[in-house]
C-alpha cells in the first residue's frame, strides 16, 4: 500500500519503521530536512521536503496514487489541512492527529465534515489506557477493537470467586450481565466455551463487552474491582485533563499537583470535582502532606520523563499504590521495563498501534471483508472483526437457526454503532460488523463460520 | 565495520558475475570459438566460490553508509579482477595488467584500450568486453538491487555510493523499485537503439555491441576505426543515443513512468546539458568548417564528437586531434563538465557546475551587498548548505587526484598534452585523449604503474571519488 506520512516527529519515525517494516510503500513529508534525511538513511522510504498541506508537495509525495495519509505534525490545524487537502484531491484515506481538547470536543462533525478515516488523539490514548488500567488493577491485559467500542478484559479467576464451577449459563443467569465470556485459557489450553462449560480457580478468562458493561460484571461478579478510589496525579498536563475526566465520571476521587498556578486555575473550572494542588510535584513534603500514603493509585504525568521515573519509584518505596508512569520521549524502554515501576505508557507507542490497527484492517479489507484482527492468547485465538456485504448468507436469520461451525462464537455485533452482545434471537443485517471469536485461524469473510 | 554482511554481498556479485558471463560462453558456443573455454573456467570458478561462500550468513545486518562505500569499492575492484581473468586466460590480451586495464576501462564505461587492433578478437571476447560497458554503466549493485530481495534498509546505502550524482534520490518509495525502473528504462532504451541500427543496416552482433557500448556511455568499438566506417544515418543514431546515455534518467521516469512532460521538459539540468552540446557543437562547426566541403558535414562531425565526449563516451567519426587548437580546447572543457547525474555518463557533471556556477555569482554579489543572503537553486529548490560543501570538497579532490595522477604519468615518457589529456579522459571515464593517446591512438605504450594510476582514476572517477578513497583512509577499518 501507498502512505505518505508527513511530519517526522516521535510518532511519525514509530509509524515508518513499523509501516516500512510490514512492507508498505512509505513516503515521509517534513519541513526539517535533517529529520526526514535521518529516516531516510535508516529505512527503505522516500523523504519529500516541505509543508505537507501544500497541495504541490503533496503531488510531488504522490498523493494521487497513494491509499492512505496520516498526518502527524505537531500542529492539529496543519494535520487537518493536510488531511483535506489529500482528501479532495487523491481520494485517499486520510488519518489525522488532532491533541487540542477544543476541536476533539467536536470531533465528530469535524471527522464527518472533513471525510477523515480516523483521529488520533496520543493525549486521550494515553489517558483512556490509564483509566483502563485503574479501573481493573486485577486485569491481566486490556484489547479495544471495534474502534474502540469493544474491550475484551483478561482476567484470572481467583480462588472463591462466585464464577469457580459454574457453568457459563449459570454465570448469566445469575450476574445477568451484558457481556460474553469468549475465551478460556487453562494451563496450555484455550477453549472457546459453550453454554455448559464450567469455569474453574486459575482459569483465565477473556471477557468481551462495552466499557460500561464490563465493568458492571466485574462489580455484580462481586471482586473488589478496586477500582482505586482515589487517585493521586502529579502534573495537570492534557493527559491528566482526560484521565481525571474519566476517572471523576467513574466515581474516582482525583487529586492533581500542578506547578503552574495559571493552569490549576483552568483545570480547576473544567475539573470542579478535582482537588486541584498548586505545587511543585516533586516536593517531597507536598506529596505527603498531601498524602501520598494513603493514595490508591499514584499516576506521574510530568513533561519530564526522568522526573515521572523517579516518582514512580519514590512512591513504590513508600506505598503499594497502583503506580503508572508516563514516558514521552525516552526510547530506553528495557531499561525502564527492569526499573518495575508498574504499567509504563508510552503515548507516542499508543498512537502508532492505534493507527497501524487501522491500516492491518485497511489491507485486510483489500482483499477480505475482515475489519481487524486480533490475537488473543498467544496467538492461539483469532478475534476477527467482519464487514457484512449484501448477499452474505448470515443476513436476516436468527443466530440459533445458523449452522455455525464449532469453535466459533459471535461476540458482538456492531450495528450502526450500537454495539450488542448476541443471544439466539438475534439477527445480523446489512452493514454491520460483528466480532467473532475462533480457534479455527484462517476465515476470511463471515460466510466463512457457516458449516 | 561489518565485515561479514560486506563479504556476503561481495560472494553475492561473484553469483552474479557468473550469470554475465554465461553469455559470452554461449556465443563462443555459437561461434565455434576456443575463448569460450577462458570464460566457462572463470564461470566455474565464481560459482564454486561463490556457494561456498554464500552458506557463511552475515553475522549482523548493521549497514551504515561507510559500509556501502566500502562494499561498492570492493565491488568494483573484484569486478575488473574477474572480469579481466577471461581476456588473460585466452591469451587474446597477454599481459595481465592490460588485460585488467581492458576490464577497469569497460566497467567505468571510459572505453580507453589498450589495444592497437581490436579487430582481430573472437567475437565472445569483443561481446565480453562492451558488455562490461552496459553492467557498468548502471552499475552491478544497482542490478543486484533491482532483482534480489535484500532485506533491510542497507540497500539505499549501495544505491546511493554506485550511482553518480551530488544527491542520489529516489524515483519511488522502496530503493528496489526504483532499480527496476531505472533497469527498465535502460534496458527500453538499449533495445530500441538496437532496432534503429539493424534497420539502419547494420549487422545484428555489431548493433547488440555497439549499443551497450553506447547507452553505457562506454567507448569501446569493434572496428579500429571506431564509428568512422559506418554510413552517416548510423553515425546520426549514435549521437543521438549517446546524448541519451548521458542524460539524467530522471527525465525518462518523468516521461515515461510519471506521465509528467511538463516536468519532465522543466528538467533544468537536462536542459543545460543539451544547450551545452549544441552551443558546443555550433562553435566546433563553425572552427572545422575549412576542413569540410559544407557546414551540414562539419556539423555532423562537429555534434558526433562533442556528443561523444560530453555524454563521456569516447567513440571517433574523425581524428579530432588533427582539428584546431580552440575545438580541441572546447572538447576538453566538455569531457571535464561530462555527463548530467542519475546517467551513465561520467565527468564532473553539469548539475555540480551549475551549482558551483550559480555559488561563485553569489560570492560576487557578496562584495556589492555583504549582507545578502542567497543559495544556489537547482530544479526550483534552493540547494543545501551539505550539498554545496561537499561539492566544493568534491572540485577539491577531483583537482588533488588529477594533479597527483598527471604528476605520475609525467614521469612516463609521453608529452604534457598527452599526460594532461590522459588523466582527464580516464578520471571522467570518456577515453580518448590528445596527443599519443588521441582517437587513432591507445593506451598501450604507457607504463605498468602509470596504467594502474588511470585504473585507480578510472574507478575513483566511476564511483564520485568518496568510495574508492575512504579504502585509504585508516579510520575506516578501525572498529571504534
Amino acid at each position: 500500500m501507498h502512505i505518505i506520512i508527513v511530519g517526522c516527529g516521535n510518532v511519525g519515525s514509530t509509524l515508518t519503521q513499523q509501516l516500512s517494516s510490514e512492507g508498505h510503500n512509505i513516503t515521509i513529508v517534513d519541513v526539517d530536512n535533517r529529520r526526514m534525511q535521518n529516516l531516510v538513511n535508516n529505512y527503505d522510504v522516500m523523504g519529500v521536503l516541505g509543508n505537507g498541506a501544500s497541495f504541490s508537495v503533496q503531488s510531488e509525495a504522490g498523493v494521487n496514487n497513494a491509499h492512505l495519509l496520516i498526518a502527524v505534525t505537531g500542529s492539529d490545524e496543519v494535520n487537518l489541512l493536510c488531511c483535506l487537502i489529500a482528501k479532495k484531491t487523491g481520494g485517499c484515506h486520510t488519518i489525522a492527529r488532532v491533541r487540542n481538547p477544543i476541536y476533539n470536543m467536536e470531533i465528530g462533525y469535524i471527522k464527518e465534515e472533513l471525510g477523515l478515516s480516523m483521529v488520533v488523539n496520543p493525549e486521550l490514548a494515553a489517558a483512556q489506557e490509564m483509566a483502563r488500567l485503574l479501573k481493573f488493577p486485577s486485569a491481566i491485559a486490556i484489547g479495544t477493537f471495534t474502534k474502540g467500542r469493544v474491550e475484551v478484559v483478561k482476567y484470572r479467576v481467583e480462588a472463591g470467586s462466585i464464577l469457580c464451577d459454574q457453568t457459563l449459563q449459570q454465570i448469566n443467569s445469575k450476574l445477568k450481565a451484558d457481556i460474553l465470556i469468549c475465551s478460556v485459557e487453562r494451563g496450555d489450553q484455550v477453549f472457546i466455551p459453550g453454554g455448559n462449560f464450567i469455569i474453574r480457580e486459575r482459569d483465565e478468562i477473556s471477557i468481551v463487552g462495552t466499557q460500561q458493561k464490563t465493568v458492571e460484571f466485574f462489580k455484580k461478579m462481586g471482586v473488589a474491582v478496586a477500582a482505586a478510589k482515589n487517585v493521586m496525579i502529579v502534573g495537570g498536563g492534557e493527559i491528566a485533563f482526560y484521565l481525571a475526566k474519566q476517572l471523576i465520571s467513574m466515581g474516582i476521587r482525583v487529586k492533581i499537583i500542578e506547578i503552574d498556578k495559571e493552569r490549576c486555575m483552568t483545570l480547576s473550572e473544567l475539573l470542579p470535582e478535582a482537588a486541584v494542588i498548586n505545587g511543585d510535584g516533586t516536593d517531597r513534603d507536598l506529596l505527603m502532606q498531601e498524602g501520598l500514603i494513603q493514595t490508591e493509585a499514584f499516576v506521574s504525568l510530568t513533561n519530564v520523563d526522568e522526573e515521572n521515573i523517579m516518582l514512580s519509584l519514590f512512591a513504590k518505596s513508600l506505598t503499594k499504590a497502583k503506580l503508572i508512569t508516563n514516558v514521552h520521549r525516552i526510547t530506553y524502554d528495557e531499561i525502564i521495563d527492569s526499573l518495575d515501576i508498574g504499567s509504563v505508557i508510552y503515548p507516542k507507542y499508543l498512537t502508532a498501534e492505534y493507527i497501524i490497527k487501522y491500516v492491518r484492517a485497511m489491507v485486510n479489507s483489500l482483499g477480505s471483508n475482515i475489519e481487524t484482527l486480533y490475537r488473543l492468547n498467544d496467538n492461539k485465538v483469532e478475534a476477527l472483526e467482519f464487514y457484512v456485504k449484501k448477499d452474505s448468507p448470515v443476513i436476516g436469520i436468527p443466530l440459533q437457526d445458523l449452522k455455525i461451525k464449532p469453535d466459533i462464537l459471535i461476540c458482538a455485533i456492531n450495528h450502526k454503532g450500537h454495539i450488542t452482545i448476541p443471544g439466539g434471537q438475534s439477527i445480523i443485517s446489512i452493514g454491520d460488523t460483528v466480532i467473532v471469536v475462533t480457534t479455527n485461524t484462517g476465515l476470511n469473510d463471515i460466510r466463512d463460520i457457516l458449516k | 565495520m561489518n565485515f561479514s554482511i560486506i563479504r556476503y554481498i561481495l560472494f553475492r556479485v561473484l553469483e552474479f558475475v557468473a550469470l554475465f558471463l554465461s553469455l559470452p560462453c554461449l556465443l563462443a558456443v555459437i561461434y565455434h570459438e576456443k575463448a569460450g573455454f577462458a570464460f566457462a573456467a572463470v564461470m566455474a570458478v565464481c560459482i564454486v566460490v561463490a556457494e561456498i561462500g554464500k552458506q557463511f550468513k552475515p553475522k549482523s545486518n548493521v549497514f551504515y553508509a561507510r559500509e556501502g562505500f566500502v562494499t561498492v569499492s570492493l565491488t568494483w575492484i573484484l569486478l575488473s579482477v574477474v572480469g579481466a581473468l577471461p581476456f588473460y586466460i585466452s591469451r587474446e590480451i597477454p599481459c595481465f595488467v592490460d588485460a585488467l586495464y581492458e576490464t577497469v576501462s569497460g566497467f567505468t564505461t571510459t572505453g580507453a584500450t589498450i589495444l592497437s587492433d581490436v579487430e582481430h578478437l573472437s567475437k565472445s571476447v569483443q561481446f565480453w568486453r562492451l558488455f562490461t560497458h552496459w553492467i557498468g554503466g548502471m552499475g552491478m549493485l544497482v542490478f543486484i538491487i533491482a532483482v534480489l530481495p535484500l532485506s533491510g534498509g542497507y540497500n539505499m546505502h549501495l544505491m546511493r555510493a554506485e550511482s553518480p550524482g551530488p544527491s542520489v534520490g529516489k524515483l519511488v518509495p522502496r530503493v528496489q523499485a526504483t532499480a527496476k525502473i531505472l533497469y527498465g528504462i535502460y534496458i527500453g532504451i538499449t533495445l530500441l537503439q538496437i532496432i534503429l541500427l539493424i534497420a539502419a543496416g547494420m549487422s545484428v552482433y555489431d548493433s547488440v555491441v555497439l549499443s551497450f557500448s553506447t547507452m553505457g556511455t562506454g567507448g569501446f568499438g569493434v572496428l579500429n576505426s571506431s564509428i568512422g566506417s559506418y554510413s552517416i544515418v548510423v553515425q546520426v543514431i549514435f549521437t543521438v543515443f549517446m546524448i541519451l546515455g548521458g542524460m539524467n534518467f530522471n527525465v525518462y521516469y518523468l516521461l515515461l513512468v510519471a506521465r509528467k512532460p511538463k516536468e519532465a521538459l522543466k528538467h533544468e539540468e537536462a536542459r543545460t546539458y543539451l544547450m551545452l552540446i549544441l552551443i558546443s557543437s555550433a562553435l566546433i562547426a563553425w572552427n572545422i568548417r575549412g576542413y569540410y566541403p559544407n557546414f551540414a558535414l562539419a556539423f555532423k562531425d562537429a555534434a558526433f564528437q562533442v556528443a561523444s565526449i560530453g555524454s563521456s563516451t569516447g567513440f571517433s567519426t574523425t581524428n579530432f586531434d588533427l582539428w584546431p587548437s580552440f575545438s580541441k580546447a572546447l572538447l576538453i572543457v566538455v569531457m571535464a563538465i561530462g555527463a548530467c547525474a542519475g546517467s551513465t555518463g561520467g565527468g564532473f557533471k553539469v548539475s555540480r557546475v551549475m551549482i558551483l556556477w550559480q555559488d561563485m555569482k553569489n560570492e560576487l554579489l557578496r562584495v556589492v551587498h555583504p549582507q545578502i543572503v542567497k543559495k544556489p537553486h537547482l530544479e526550483g529548490r534552493a540547494v543545501e548548505d551539505e550539498t554545496l560543501r561537499s561539492i566544493q570538497s568534491y572540485l577539491m579532490i577531483y583537482l588533488l587526484i588529477c594533479v597527483i595522477s598527471f604528476l605520475i604519468l609525467s614521469v612516463d615518457k609521453y608529452d604534457f598534452t598527452t599526460n594532461l589529456t590522459a588523466v582527464m579522459a580516464n578520471i571522467n571515464n570518456t577515453g580518448p585523449g590528445l596527443g599519443a593517446v588521441g582517437p587513432v591512438c591507445n593506451y598501450g605504450g604507457y607504463s605498468a604503474l602509470s596504467k594502474l594510476v588511470l585504473m585507480f582514476d578510472m574507478i575513483t572517477g566511476r564511483l564520485e571519488l568518496l568510495p574508492m578513497l575512504i579504502l585509504f583512509s585508516p579510520k575506516t577499518w578501525k572498529k571504534f
